[in-house]
């Protein structure tokens, strides 16, 4: 855990670094392949419907999988192949061993497998005297270049067709005429002529499996390249290693994976080859050396099933759902963080991006995932590209919330009494307090505004910020308002007489204390439009500390938000939330923290507040009530968790209905998100993050920016160097 | 639009699609590969590769330096302009994986609309036997060298001959 001050400028570098290094490649492929999935399942109607089955096949099968395992043993059994069940990578590494010297083979062929890196098996048969050739070409590259997967699906991902041809060139001694030039065509038929020799002399042949049918003991295999075909049938001798977790019943099961699983994971709607195999396979096998074929009575075929943690994740409640992944990598490409360090920065000692945080969890233990924790900001991007509905964000806060529990409590000084959150057991690192307790100290500081600015922005402030809790010295952390949102409203009172209705306006953290202008502006729309405002004290909805894994904070925070809303929703009135990221936690992440029915009630009475005015003008108000412009051009970049709940059509909409031209922004997220960019660690990547939002939104002379996140804002404030307001003050009828 | 044409529009992405009946089969098959061919036994009635120039004996070794492969496909599915490949005794697996160009040979009868169908008859099919079987799409590629690039381990080129009597 890096909470020391040293700790966290060594991850700094290493982050610049990679940002330097492999930050272009990476980029380059997870965003065209991140849009490409995009445009696969906007034009594919039954991806709700799909990915609904698809989830409910794999809770049913990680629900009976001590069954399947029986039944698979007996299926493969039937069909003259051998069953093995690892408890652990060394035991897996022991049986891949024993079969090697039984079939009397030196050579074996291996076609792309993550559970295969999970147990190190090159490494272990290498060291026991064997040769083992990678056959996917990306991990052909990686092999070469004694390097780990960069992406679960494209392991070579962070290497330019120019570092590969001199990774080529340099292995191979190729100089001059025959040295490879970075003509990918080049490079593919220079790699395949490699590998395929060497899969033709190989005595073994290995494969992981996409899924395992338990009821026929049938693999499923997905591929583009046709390697892991031919690795199967080539050599007499088959060993397929799969996770215990890839089990389904029936074959009738793999229909919604397979509609499923291109689109997500690379963008295509099938991939070139969905193998089906029940090995033995009856095909002859091809003996290239004594050119003849022999009887398929001569192949073996050996599955091993390994558990590794797996049983015990599936014991976990929190941690079962990483069992339903099927590893397409979607996650990791839409992910901004990921986009900008690649899997070599945000991964653990085998799997990289969002979900690999809860399969190094589980598999490797909670500290393999400690220093890729962090990068999930929980943005929420991922949530609507996983085909089977993973809650990914909240798997990484659980992670959090476990590791905070795991840091030395003695470390920690409390500089400020009675501030700890009681909820949160154990040792808490200092920064994921400080920016877990933001209330506390917003209340705090606010009695004496400017006083607290003026030490914050201060040189030794900005410094002892830095070296006690780990703040960028580059950020300027918010200013605190003069007056707070409800200290104008209390003085100013409602100004609507005969209101058409009523509705709380959410008076969140940040707009009450640090930007009440994009609150008078929310509640003057308001009024335009007929509506009477209730601002009450209501507490901070649980979204800072529940994105430092503090949730026994966050809970009691929803606790007495929840209390407060109420009694107002009992009065019939609707809650109206500025903050997007506040939104999405009354409409999707309470549901993680109090009881279904009270999650579903401030659910159902939520809005966003833009999709609330939307909501009036469908319902007759007239949009002149408020600000209009006539083509004037906005930049508008909508908030990551506003995006996941599909609001921010609504912005849109509505900017379009006062006039205004919009045009809005592709990137995933700003890069800010909440504390993140102002951690010292993660400076730098939240920059990098933000410089891409910069090349998307490109020029904006003679155009106005919004942004409608609080995050959004400060990232874009930064990099146009002007202030970006919340797109309901471009509304604002003042 | 009948379950073919959904085929032959979505498999015009990624493959040629030849359509023939039984009695142009020689002609249609002829016009589709380039020599040396290996091909594998047709389950189709009245149609073979006998009277062909497609060499069903064949050695690793021929295989191996063939430019096309001729195989049954069993199953066609619609939406997908998908086909399956058996890994049958004859070989056509490696047959339809080691030549360049891959030519399958595909009853319309044997066309699904889709997936969900696709895999209703595939359950049928394993239970009865073949059991093993390949969702082929297009040729075989790769994005791994920096930008997509057809042909890696298995064909470059794919071909199907679709026999509307069958």
């Amino acid at each position: 855990m890096s909470s020391k001050r040293g700790d966290r400028e060594g991850t700094a570098s290493e982050f610049r670094r990679l940002i330097e290094t492999e930050g272009d490649a990476v980029g380059q492929n997870t965003r065209t392949v991140n849009q490409l999935s995009d445009y696969a399942l906007e034009r594919f109607d039954s991806y709700e419907e799909l990915r609904g089955a698809a989830r409910e096949i794999k809770e049913q099968a990680i629900e009976e999988l001590p069954a399947l395992i029986g039944e698979v043993d007996e299926a493969v059994e039937a069909n003259g192949g051998e069953v093995h069940v690892a408890q652990t990578a060394a035991d897996a590494n022991r049986i891949v061993e024993e079969i090697m010297a039984e079939q009397d083979a030196q050579t074996l062929a291996k076609s792309k497998s993550m559970t295969t890196e999970e147990i190190e098996v090159n490494e272990h048969l290498e060291s026991a005297g064997y040769d083992v050739i990678e056959t996917d070409l990306g991990e052909y590259v990686i092999q070469l270049a004694d390097e780990k997967p960069s992406h679960l699906i494209g392991p070579a991902m962070h290497k330019s067709p120019g570092e590969i041809a001199e990774l080529f060139n340099r292995e191979f001694g190729l100089t001059g005429e025959d040295a490879l030039s970075e003509n990918p065509q080049e490079l593919t038929e220079f790699a395949r002529q490699k590998v395929g020799e060497r899969i033709r002399e190989a005595d073994v042949g290995m494969t992981g499996a996409n899924f395992v049918v338990a009821e026929t003991g049938t693999l499923m295999l997905v591929t583009n390249e046709g390697n892991a075909r031919k690795t199967a049938v080539t050599p007499d001798t088959h060993i397929a290693v799969a996770g215990v977790e890839k089990l389904v019943p029936s074959l009738v099961d793999l229909q919604p994976f397979t509609e499923l699983i291109a689109r997500t994971g690379t963008g295509q709607d099938i991939t070139s080859y969905v193998s089906l195999l029940t090995p033995r396979v009856d095909t002859p096998v091809p003996d290239f050396e004594a050119d003849e074929f022999r009887d398929s009575d001569d192949r073996d075929f050996h599955l091993i099933l390994l558990d590794n943690g797996r049983m015990g994740m599936r014991e976990d409640e929190q941690l079962r759902e990483t069992l339903y992944c099927i590893r397409c990598g979607a996650c990791s490409n839409a992910c901004s963080n990921f986009q900008a360090v690649g899997g070599h920065g945000f991964g653990g000692e085998t799997y990289t991006g969002g979900i690999g945080t809860g399969w190094e969890a589980g598999v490797h233990g909670i500290e393999s995932a400690s220093e890729m924790n962090d990068l999930c900001t929980g943005c929420s991007r991922c949530e609507p590209k996983c085909p089977v509905d993973i809650d990914i964000p909240w798997i990484n806060t659980v992670v959090r919330n476990r590791l905070n529990r795991e840091v030395d409590a003695d470390d920690f000084e409390y500089l400020v009494e009675g501030l700890h959150p009681d909820e949160e057991t154990g040792g808490l690192d200092r920064q994921k307090w400080l920016f877990g307790n933001v209330e506390t100290l917003a209340k705090i500081g606010s009695k004496t505004p400017r006083l607290a600015n003026a030490v914050k922005n201060s040189g030794p402030g900005k410094r002892l910020l830095a070296s006690v809790f780990g703040v960028d010295t580059d950020r300027t952390l918010p200013d605190l308002a003069d007056e707070t949102l409800r200290e104008w409203y209390m003085n100013r009172g409602p100004q609507v007489v005969d209101p058409d209705r009523d509705v709380v306006l959410y008076p969140d953290l940040y707009t009450d204390y640090f930007d009440p202008e994009r609150g008078k502006a929310a509640v003057r729309v308001l009024e335009a439009l007929d509506v009477r405002v209730h601002i009450p004290a209501v507490a901070e909805s649980g979204r800072a500390p529940l994105s430092q894994g503090m949730i026994e904070t966050a809970r009691s925070q929803a606790e007495f938000v929840y209390g407060t809303l109420v009694t107002h929703i009992d009065r019939g009135r609707d809650v109206v939330v500025i903050e997007p990221s506040d939104a999405a936690m009354f409409r999707d992440d309470y549901e993680k923290l109090l009881p279904e029915q009270s999650a579903d009630r401030l659910a159902g009475h939520s809005y966003e507040i833009c999709e609330f005015v939307y909501g009036l003008l469908e319902n007759g108000r007239e949009v002149d009530a408020l600000s209009t412009a006539e083509g004037v051009s906005v930049a508008y970049h909508s908030h990551c968790q506003q995006r996941t709940l599909e609001l921010a059509a609504y912005t849109e909409e509505l900017l379009d209905r006062a006039g205004y031209d919009v045009r809005t922004s592709d990137v995933e997220c700003c890069g800010m998100a909440g504390s993140f960019g102002y951690k010292e660690e993660y400076a730098d990547v939240a920059r990098a993050v933000g410089e891409h939002l910069r090349d998307d939104l490109g020029e904006v002379s003679g155009e106005r920016i919004a942004a409608s996140g609080t995050s959004c804002q400060t990232q874009l404030d930064l990099l146009y160097d002007r202030p970006v307001p919340h797109p309901v003050e471009l509304l604002d009828p003042r | 639009m009948s379950s073919e044409e959904t085929f032959r529009e979505s498999a015009a992405g990624t493959a040629t699609v030849h359509e023939t009946t039984a009695e142009e089969f020689a002609e249609t098959l002829e016009s589709a590969i380039e020599k040396p061919a290996v091909g594998t036994p047709l389950p189709f009635e009245g149609v073979s590769l006998d009277e062909s120039p497609v060499e069903t004996e064949f050695s690793p070794e021929e295989l191996q330096s063939a430019e096309t492969g001729v195989t049954p496909a069993r199953v066609g599915i619609g939406e997908y302009g998908t086909v399956t490949l058996p890994s049958d005794g004859a070989g056509s697996e490696l047959v339809s994986l080691y030549t360049p160009r891959h030519v399958a040979v595909l009853a319309a009868s044997a066309i699904e609309p889709d997936m969900k169908a696709a895999y209703e008859r595939l359950s049928e099919e394993f239970a009865g036997g073949a059991d093993s079987q390949v969702l082929a799409t297009g040729p075989s590629a790769t994005a791994d060298m920096g930008t997509l690039i057809e042909g890696v381990h298995g064909p470059h080129e794919v071909h199907i001959l679709v026999l509307e009597d069958r």
